[in-house]
Formats: structure tokens, C-alpha cells, sequence
């Protein structure tokens, strides 16, 4: 897959983990692996590049005696889930223009 | 290999990104760790799944631009005491035409890297110039009643025009080739300034 395209699905992957409540990194990388398998260097980074874009913050709270850092979605974060929604409505429909043809033919 | 012997390997591996970045970095996979080890893993296992301490440096370091770890690199690691700086100045004559010399080395090296490339592109447009020149020649040649030349321009063309096709494939190759050493060199360079001299 394309890396700039690849590399903004999984940003929203990772937004999209942390959209109805807040989570931590461990819990991130096994809610996505149905979906995809991201390595640990790899959240951090989308992590860091996230929060650079104030799509999400970070807090740390005590957990069983130890420090455990939580992401919290901000509505700029919000807004980019909506974007890419539509943005893949469209490329959908494009899709279903694109292989209606060989449908027919098949 | 245990938590702690993984964040200090960690901790030797990233040594000369700034202090700040590796600190967050071993609390991050710290935690990753103590997470595994909370849902029943050995403390063996947790660390195996974070991957080797070679694999994840390899990673951040090329994730890290080379302008940031240069930048900590010359960084003083503390204030400079008077006579440093009057000798610093004084020797200004000295160091700095070796730092620009320096600097142009870098950027001849670079040069030298792609004017390979850009030699077998002229190579490649100086045989489709040629073959289409030879085309028209041939053409007027023939009109002009000189059949045997004109074959001869023609079978030139031909060859020509052959030749680039196959040319041009090389072309790209050479490309491609140049673009990924030019990142392999970038991360050899990075490699130089960030961890202890491995020994490999």
C-alpha cells in the first residue's frame, strides 16, 4: 500500500481507539489487532505526531502501584474521524464505479 | 533478558539522541512491559514480544531526523569557560575554512553519487535525439535519391532507438538504486552518531 496513505489510515486507526473512552498504549496495540498489527515504535510515533497535532492529550495516572500514560481525543481529533469518513465515502464510490464493469462481464 | 537489562541496553543503544526523548522512550516501553507482564506473561516473554533492543533502536533512529541528533551531537554538554570561548574565536581563522572544507567534501560526495545517474539519463536522451535525428535524415536521404545511405541512417535509427529502450530500463534501475542508497547513507551517518560503538 501507498506509505502517505497507509500512514494516515493508521493515525485514524489510532484515534479511532481512543475515540469512545481514553486508553493506554498496551490497550491500543490489542484493540487494532484484528485490523492491523502496529509494532510498539511504531504507535509511538503516531502517538507523538498526534499529539504535536493537538488531536490528542495525555495524562498519567497511578495504576497498581506503578505509572501508566492515557490518551484522551480532542475534537480536533474528533473532526479528523469525521473527515476521513467522508473522504472514504467518496473513494467507496469510486471504487463501486470502478469494478461495476467486470461485475457484468463476470 | 529481564525489563531492566532491556531498558538499560535501550537506554546504551539510543545514547546521543537528547536526554528528554530516551527518558520518554524507556518509560513508554516500560510500560508496554509491565502491561504484558499484568495480563499473566512472564517477564521473559513480555520483553520477547517488545522485539530486540538492536531491532527497536534500528527503528527510532531512522524515525529520527538527522538534523535533531546532529544537532545534540555538537550540543555542549556544559557552559563553556572563558578561555574556551577567546580560543575558539581566536582560532576562528583556523577552524572554520576546515569546517566549510568539510562541508564541501559532504556535498562533493553527494554530487559524485548522482552525476551517475544524470550521465546515463544524458546518455539515454542523446540516443533517442540520435535515433529520431537519423530517422529524418534517412527519409530525406531516400527522397533525395540516395537509397544506400539512407539504408544505412535507417538501420542506425533502428539500432538506436533499440538500444535506448533497453537503456532506459537501466536508467531506472540506476535511479532507484541511487535513491535507496542516498537513504541507506543517511542512516549509516545517523548510526555514527547515536549508541556506543557496537562491535560488529
Amino acid at each position: 500500500m501507498d506509505i502517505q496513505l497507509k500512514r494516515g489510515m493508521l493515525d485514524v486507526c489510532v484515534l479511532a481507539a481512543i475515540k469512545d473512552e481514553d486508553s493506554y498504549g498496551y490497550k491500543i496495540i490489542k484493540d487494532l489487532k484484528p485490523y492491523v498489527e502496529l509494532s510498539e515504535s511504531t504507535l509511538y510515533t503516531i502517538l507523538k505526531r498526534l499529539e504535536a497535532a493537538s488531536m490528542l492529550t495525555t495524562r498519567t495516572a497511578e495504576h497498581d502501584g506503578r505509572l501508566r500514560k492515557y490518551y484522551h481525543i480532542t475534537d480536533a481529533g474528533h473532526r479528523r474521524i469525521e473527515e476521513f469518513k467522508r473522504e472514504w465515502k467518496e473513494v467507496i464510490s469510486i471504487y463501486q464505479f470502478v469494478i461495476k464493469g467486470e461485475e457484468e462481464h463476470a | 533478558m529481564l525489563k531492566q537489562e532491556f531498558l538499560n541496553a535501550l537506554k546504551e543503544g539510543l545514547k546521543g539522541l537528547p536526554e528528554k526523548d530516551i527518558e520518554e522512550r524507556l518509560t513508554f516501553y516500560g510500560e508496554m512491559i509491565d502491561d504484558r507482564i499484568e495480563e499473566g506473561r512472564t517477564e521473559e516473554e513480555a520483553v520477547k514480544e517488545i522485539g530486540t533492543v538492536d531491532e527497536v533502536v534500528q527503528q527510532i533512529v531512522a524515525e529520527t531526523p538527522l538534523a535533531k541528533i546532529v544537532k545534540e551531537k555538537i550540543k555542549p554538554k556544559r557552559k563553556m569557560r572563558a578561555w574556551e570561548i577567546v580560543l575558539l574565536i581566536l582560532g576562528f581563522p583556523l577552524w572554520f575554512p576546515l569546517l566549510v572544507a568539510a562541508g564541501a567534501v559532504v556535498l562533493a560526495l553527494y554530487v559524485t553519487l548522482w552525476s551517475l545517474v544524470i550521465a546515463l539519463w544524458a546518455i539515454e536522451v542523446a540516443f533517442i535525439v540520435s535515433a529520431v535525428a537519423l530517422m529524418i535524415g534517412a527519409i530525406v536521404l531516400f527522397a533525395s535519391g540516395h537509397g544506400t545511405t539512407g539504408l544505412l541512417a535507417l538501420g542506425a535509427a533502428l539500432i538506436l532507438a533499440a538500444l535506448s529502450i533497453f537503456l532506459f530500463f537501466g536508467c531506472v534501475a540506476a535511479s532507484k538504486g541511487t535513491v535507496l542508497l542516498a537513504k541507506k547513507i543517511v542512516i549509516g551517518v545517523k548510526n555514527l552518531f547515536v549508541g556506543k560503538e557496537r562491535t560488529k
